[in-house]
């Protein structure tokens, strides 16, 4: 168990390092789609491995500050924010300092709070939390198809209306899934009764 | 007791957060860089490096040696076929306009392009004769080093992306530079008034 999550801990790692190779980090910001689509939620899911590092006894440490995975996913929601904006998507090809940060603070603030928190977060929490997902999928999709302006420097239009395309659908399929679960999937009664103590 | 201490963790995340938040868009106020590097010129204005530029007649000149009056600057490719072409017009446009100050040597407009290899002294003099060239006061001309145009580019904030089809898309805009040399605004590419009314401004006694 513990070799385990020794295993993909280090596993996080060496995804972060792959995904910092000089030729892969430029495939992967080539456009504005694979940028926000594919590199930052792969170095978040990197994150989520990390947190394999923490100790049982750290991670209940942790939860004494991040009752239902609130503050925890509070940080996530605001890093998320970060890195939405356009701005930074660009900065991220310009200036170095703000791609260390990312490469950094991806992992770190989004990926690994959310892993030690989702456990954590009962059904009213993970509504929330997916409720402003959806929302924030729909206003940003909308504002990237409906702008006729480039918002990023460094993208195409062509590119700018086709990650807004694909927000809008992330934002359909998370709607989807989640009515799938709420009319056939097994209610999460254990959530519910951590919620509580 | 954990309730609390969540509570506490939280607001810390909101506030840090939000300054975090602030900090990334000057203050709620550029979302874009675009918007940022306008901001950052108003509030910062940034000397313009002395580079040499080759003009549309073939000769060399320090760009230092435009000093002492108002720029209005754009960058430009001329094999552009897009809107971008426009920007040639525009800057016609305004050298009618500003036809007064522009023979009395306090304004003159300047074109550079970001694509030296291929806008060459006859390409600059056709693209400005294409765009209605009144004559006087406007100036075609390329960097005669990549290295300049890379500091030209960086200091003015220029981005230009290959498009795909052999062209460029680019934060086409006008920038303003004042008789002491320095970048002091960033104008829209489409809206020349704008430009005009900031050079008239600094012009007035």
């Amino acid at each position: 168990m513990i070799a385990a999550a020794q295993r993909k801990a280090w596993l996080g790692l060496a995804l972060c390092a792959t995904l910092a190779l000089p030729p892969l980090r430029h495939l992967l910001e080539a456009t504005m789609t694979l940028q926000m689509l594919v590199q930052i939620p792969l170095l978040a899911v990197a994150g989520w491995w990390l947190a394999s590092f923490f100790s049982r006894r750290m991670t209940d440490a942790l939860a004494r500050w991040n009752h239902s995975g609130i503050s925890g996913l509070l940080l996530v929601s605001f890093a998320s924010l970060v890195w939405m904006l356009p701005r930074a998507l660009d900065a991220a090809l310009d200036t170095p300092w703000v791609a260390v940060a990312k490469f950094i603070s991806v992992p770190l603030l989004i990926g690994m709070p959310l892993a030690l928190s989702w456990p954590r977060a009962g059904f009213v929490v993970r509504g929330v939390f997916l409720l402003e997902a959806i929302a924030t999928a729909f206003r940003l999709g909308w504002l990237y198809l409906a702008s006729p302006q480039r918002l990023c420097s460094n993208y195409l239009l062509g590119d700018q209306q086709r990650l807004g395309e694909s927000l809008m659908a992330i934002g359909a399929a998370i709607i989807l899934f989640l009515a799938w679960k709420l009319v056939w999937g097994q209610p999460r009664l254990d959530a519910i009764r951590m919620e509580q103590d | 007791m954990r309730l609390l201490r969540t509570l506490l963790a939280s607001l810390a995340i909101l506030a840090a957060g939000l300054a975090t938040l602030s900090a990334a868009t000057d203050g709620f106020r550029a979302y874009t860089t675009e918007t940022a590097r306008r901001i950052d010129v108003r509030e910062h204005p940034r000397a313009v490096p002395d580079v040499l530029l080759q003009t549309a007649d073939g000769h060399i000149v320090e760009l230092a040696s435009l000093r002492g009056r108002w720029l209005l600057v754009d960058f430009i490719y001329t094999r552009c076929e897009t809107f971008c072409s426009v920007q040639g017009s525009q800057f016609a446009q305004l050298q009618q306009r500003l036809a007064k100050p522009i023979a009395e040597g306090r304004v003159a407009l300047l074109s550079i392009s970001f694509d030296p290899a291929h806008d060459g002294p006859a390409r600059l003099a056709a693209y400005q004769q294409r765009s209605r060239d009144r004559g006087a006061g406007w100036i075609a001309a390329r960097t005669t080093d990549t290295a300049d145009l890379g500091a030209l580019m960086r200091i003015f904030g220029v981005t230009a992306v290959p498009d795909g089809l052999g062209g460029f898309v680019h934060n086409a805009a006008i920038a303003v530079v004042d008789p002491h040399g320095r970048l002091v605004a960033i104008t829209d590419w489409d809206t020349p008034d704008e430009a005009e009314r900031y050079v008239l401004r600094g012009l007035a006694p």
